[in-house]
C-alpha cells in the first residue's frame, strides 16, 4: 500500500477524486509528472487475495458494486412518474473503480463517433451532437492506454477498426466454442468476426502473469492479476512514485470554492464519518457518470446556485444508456463455456447508423456467455421453459454447458429529458440525497435493439443452433445500467456543455472531470477504452497548465 | 420487492439479494461453517417442521430425479441460514407464505396433515396453486442459489449441483475448452496465432 502521507492541511498539487478507470490514469500520470496527489475513493482497497469466485458474493449480492441498501438509488421513466428506489444503475466502488470487475470488453471508438450529428443529422427527441475532438485527437491516448495498461487483440483484423498508430501489445485471448461457432456462422452470412479486444493479459506483460482461463471475469476481480484494472496497471506505478496517496473509504460531499470561483479542495467522510476537507491546487473529478454529476450538484454554493460547473444547466443531463439486447442458442455439443474469458469474437459490421434503416443507430455484436451456475438456472433458460420439476432440472443440466449468447451493445441518444438528479426525499446512509434517475429510451433506441435482434438469431441459426430464444428489451430489462455516460457533456460552447474538449470545466479553471459523463455520445457501448484515452488526454493538459503556471 | 416473470441476464440483481448487504453474506458463510463443523446439524431459524415442509417443496422444485436434487445438496440449510443473515428481509415473506401454502394445502386435501407428508402427484399440484406467487419465485430463487451457488452457504453439499450441470470450479483450464473449439484447433483459424 502507499508509504506517503500528505497532511489535509496543505494543499496538496492535484486532489483526484474516484480511484477508477479513469482517476487511476490521472492519478499515476500526475504523479510521474512530479506532482503530489491525493486520490480519495469512496471504497475499500481490495487486492486479489480478497476475491473469489462465490457467484452470490459478486453478482447476487452488490460485491464489488454500489450497495442501494448504503446509497439508495430512485428511478423514473418520466418527470411525471413518481421515483422509486431502484438499483438502476451501477458502478465498481473499489479502488480500481469499475476497472475490477468489468468484463473487460476493450473498444476503440470508430472515426464516425465523433461525428454523427454532422454524418447523420438531426434525431427528433435527442441532442445527437458532435464531440469537440476528432478520433485522430484520441488516437495517441488509446495507444498510450493499450500499452500502458496491458490489451491483447489483432490489430487488422475488424475491416471497420479505424486507423491505429501501433498493433496491440498483446495477441488475442484464444477462441472459445462461442467465438468459433460465431466466427464460422457470420463468415457464412458475409460478415467480419474478430477476436474480440479484451483488457486481460494475453501473455504475461510488465511483471504481470497471462490469464488463466478461469472463467471469472464479468463481476468479479481478477484473482490473477490478469484483468489490467487500473489497481493492478497503473495505480502501483503511481504509489511508487512516493508522491501519490490512495485513501479509501473516503466518501466526498462537497468541493469547496474561494472567492476567486477557484476549486480548493474538497470536503469527505473517511471510514469513520469524520469530515474532513483535503486542501489541493487544483481537482479531478473521476467518479463515474452519475457520481460526478451528483458531486458537482451537492457542490452548489452562494457562487455556483446551480451546482458547481453547471452555469450551461446540463450538469447531469443528457444521461446514456446501457443498451443493447441479448439473444441465446443451444447447440448439441458440449461449449463448456464457463471456462475463458467472458467473450472472444464479435463483429462491428451493423456499427454504422444508416439511415436507410429508417432510424438512428447501430450496434456490435459479441458472443460470449455470462452466467453462471444459478444465474444460468433462474434466467438464462428460453422464456418457455419450465420453472420447476424434473423437466426444468434436466433442462438446466443439459442446457448449462450447451448455450451461448450473442450480446449487442447499441446506441443510446442523449435527451434533456434523461437526468441525474438529487432525490429531495431519499437520503444515503451518510446523509446525503440519493441519485434519482429519470431515463427512457429514445423511440431510435428501442428500433435499434429490435433490429439487431433479428441479426443476433439470424447468426445463431447460421450457427446451427437447435433452438433460439432472445430477452426482452424494455428498459427496465435493461437495468442496471452499467455504462454511465453523458452527464457533464464535453464542447467548445460554455452555454451547452460542461468541460472543454480537455475535460476542463469551463466555470472552475482548476477543475477537471473525466470519465463516462464528458461522453458527447454513447457509441455502442464498451466506453471504456475511451474514457481511458480522455482521462491520458486530460491529464497530460493539466500537466502543461500547472507547468504554465495557471493552476495557481 | 417485485418478481418479474421476464427475465434478462440483469435480473439477477434485481431479485429477492439485491438489497442483501455483503457483512450479510459474510455472516452466511461464517454461519455456514460454523454449522458445518458441528457433528449435529441444526437449523438456527426454522422450527424443524416448517424446515420439513419448505424442504418438501425445494425438493418438488428440483426432485432427485437423474442424480442428486435439492435434497441431496441440503438446500434447506442454505435456506435456514440465508433467512438468519443476508436473506433478513424475506423472514416475514416465509412466514405469510407458508401460512398460505398451508391453507391451500387444507382446501386441496382436507385429509392431510402437513406439506411434507403429500404424496408427490399432491405436491406437485400444490405448487401448480402457488407457482404464480412472489413467494414461489422467492422459494425457486433460494432453492437455486442453493443448490447452485457456493458451498460456502451451506447448500450445494459435496458440490452435488454443480456436479449435476457439469460445472466445476477451478483456478484454471487450458483450451480447448469444449467441442466446437477442440473441432477447430485441428484447422487453424483467421486471426488466431498459435
Amino acid at each position: 500500500m502507499s508509504g506517503v502521507t500528505f497532511p489535509t492541511t496543505d494543499a496538496v498539487d492535484f486532489l483526484v477524486i474516484g480511484a477508477g478507470a479513469a482517476g487511476g490514469v490521472v492519478a499515476k500520470e500526475l504523479a510521474v509528472a512530479g506532482f503530489r496527489v491525493v486520490v480519495l475513493e469512496q471504497g475499500p482497497y481490495l487486492r486479489e487475495r480478497d476475491y473469489s469466485h462465490d457467484e452470490i458474493k459478486y453478482t447476487i449480492a452488490p460485491g464489488l458494486t454500489n450497495d442501494p441498501k448504503v446509497q439508495p438509488v430512485t428511478y423514473r421513466k418520466s418527470e411525471a412518474d413518481p421515483a422509486r428506489p431502484m438499483k438502476a444503475i451501477e458502478y465498481g466502488r473499489q479502488v480500481g473503480g469499475g476497472s475490477v470487475h468489468f468484463t473487460a470488453n476493450y473498444w476503440r471508438f470508430h472515426e464516425s463517433d465523433f461525428h454523427e450529428r454532422s454524418l447523420y443529422g438531426e434525431v427528433s427527441g435527442a441532442e445527437l451532437a458532435d464531440w469537440p475532438i476528432s478520433y485522430a485527437d484520441l488516437e495517441p491516448y488509446y495507444t498510450k492506454a493499450e500499452y500502458d495498461l496491458g490489451i491483447s487483440g489483432l490489430a487488422g483484423a475488424n475491416p471497420f477498426e479505424a486507423p491505429r498508430s501501433k498493433p496491440y501489445p498483446l495477441p488475442p485471448m484464444p477462441a472459445k466454442s462461442s467465438g468459433v461457432l460465431f466466427e464460422r456462422a457470420a463468415k457464412k452470412l458475409g460478415l467480419h468476426p474478430f477476436p474480440a479486444p479484451v483488457a486481460i493479459l494475453s501473455q504475461p506483460y510488465r511483471g504481470r502473469a497471462a490469464c488463466v482461463n478461469c472463467g471469472f471475469c464479468e463481476s468479479f476481480g481478477c484473482e490473477m492479476r490478469a484483468k489490467s484494472s487500473t489497481l493492478v496497471s497503473v495505480i502501483p506505478v503511481a504509489e511508487k512514485t512516493g508522491r501519490c496517496e490512495i485513501r479509501p473509504d473516503c466518501y466526498v460531499r462537497k468541493i469547496e470554492t474561494d472567492a476567486a470561483g477557484r476549486a480548493t479542495g474538497a470536503i469527505y467522510f473517511d471510514r469513520n464519518r469524520r469530515e474532513i476537507f483535503q486542501r489541493a491546487k487544483a481537482v479531478f473529478v473521476c467518479a463515474n457518470g452519475v457520481e460526478t454529476p451528483k458531486l458537482l450538484l451537492l457542490s452548489k454554493s452562494k457562487r455556483f446556485p446551480e451546482g458547481l460547473a453547471n452555469s450551461s444547466g446540463v450538469v447531469g443531463k443528457y444521461l446514456m444508456w446501457d443498451n443493447g439486447g441479448e439473444a441465446q442458442g443451444v447447440f448439441e455439443h458440449p461449449l463448456n463455456e464457463y471456462k475463458g474469458i467472458q467473450a472472444t469474437r464479435l463483429i462491428h459490421d451493423y456499427y454504422a447508423a444508416d439511415a436507410k434503416r429508417g432510424f438512428y443507430g447501430g450496434g456490435g455484436i459479441d458472443a460470449r456467455f455470462d452466467f453462471y451456475p444459478a444465474s444460468f438456472a433462474l434466467h438464462g433458460l428460453p422464456p418457455d421453459a419450465p420453472r420447476w420439476g424434473s423437466e426444468y432440472k434436466q433442462m438446466f443440466e443439459t442446457y448449462f454447458n450447451r448455450t451461448m449468447s450473442l450480446l449487442a451493445h447499441t446506441t443510446s441518444l442523449a435527451q434533456a429529458k434523461s437526468t441525474i438528479t438529487l432525490d429531495p426525499d431519499v437520503k444515503d446512509a451518510w446523509g446525503l440525497p440519493a441519485v434519482r434517475v429519470t431515463y427512457d429510451y429514445h423511440p431510435d433506441d428501442l428500433a435499434t435493439m429490435k433490429w439487431i435482434m433479428e441479426r443476433q438469431i439470424e447468426i445463431l441459426e447460421a450457427a446451427g443452433a437447435k433452438k433460439t430464444w432472445s430477452q426482452p428489451y424494455d428498459v427496465a430489462d435493461n437495468m442496471p445500467s452499467r455504462h454511465l455516460m453523458g452527464t457533464c457533456r464535453m464542447g467548445n460552447d460554455p452555454a451547452t456543455s460542461v468541460v472543454n474538449a480537455h475535460s476542463r470545466t469551463h466555470d472552475v479553471p482548476n477543475l477537471f472531470l473525466v470519465d463516462g459523463s464528458n461522453f458527447v455520445t454513447a457509441a455502442r457501448q464498451q466506453p471504456t477504452a475511451t474514457i481511458q484515452a480522455l482521462a491520458y488526454r486530460a491529464a497530460e493538459y493539466a500537466i502543461g497548465a500547472a507547468k504554465r503556471g495557471e493552476l495557481g | 420487492m417485485a418478481y418479474t416473470m421476464n427475465a434478462t441476464r440483469r435480473d439477477w440483481l434485481r431479485t429477492c439479494f439485491a438489497m442483501a448487504a455483503s457483512p450479510g453474506v459474510l455472516a452466511a458463510q461464517q454461519h455456514a461453517h460454523a454449522a458445518a463443523a458441528s457433528p449435529n446439524p441444526h437449523f438456527e431459524t426454522l422450527d424443524a417442521e416448517t424446515a420439513a415442509e419448505i424442504e418438501a417443496i425445494a425438493a418438488q422444485i428440483i426432485p432427485s430425479t437423474g442424480g442428486a436434487g435439492a435434497r441431496e445438496a441440503g438446500v434447506i440449510y442454505f435456506i435456514d441460514r440465508a433467512l438468519s443473515t443476508f436473506a433478513l428481509d424475506d423472514r416475514e415473506a416465509y412466514r405469510t407464505g407458508m401460512a398460505q401454502l398451508r391453507q391451500k394445502r387444507k382446501e386441496l386435501f382436507p385429509e392431510s396433515t402437513a406439506i411434507a407428508s403429500l404424496n408427490g402427484q399432491q405436491q406437485m399440484d400444490l405448487i401448480r396453486a402457488i407457482e404464480t406467487s412472489s413467494f414461489f419465485e422467492l422459494l425457486r430463487t433460494h432453492t437455486v442459489l442453493g443448490f447452485l451457488g457456493d458451498p460456502s452457504y451451506g447448500g450445494n453439499r459435496g458440490k452435488a449441483g454443480w456436479h449435476q450441470i457439469g460445472f466445476e470450479d477451478r483456478m484454471g483450464w487450458e483450451p480447448p475448452f469444449g467441442y466446437y473449439d477442440a473441432e477447430v484447433n485441428r484447422e487453424p483459424m483467421g486471426g488466431e496465432k498459435k
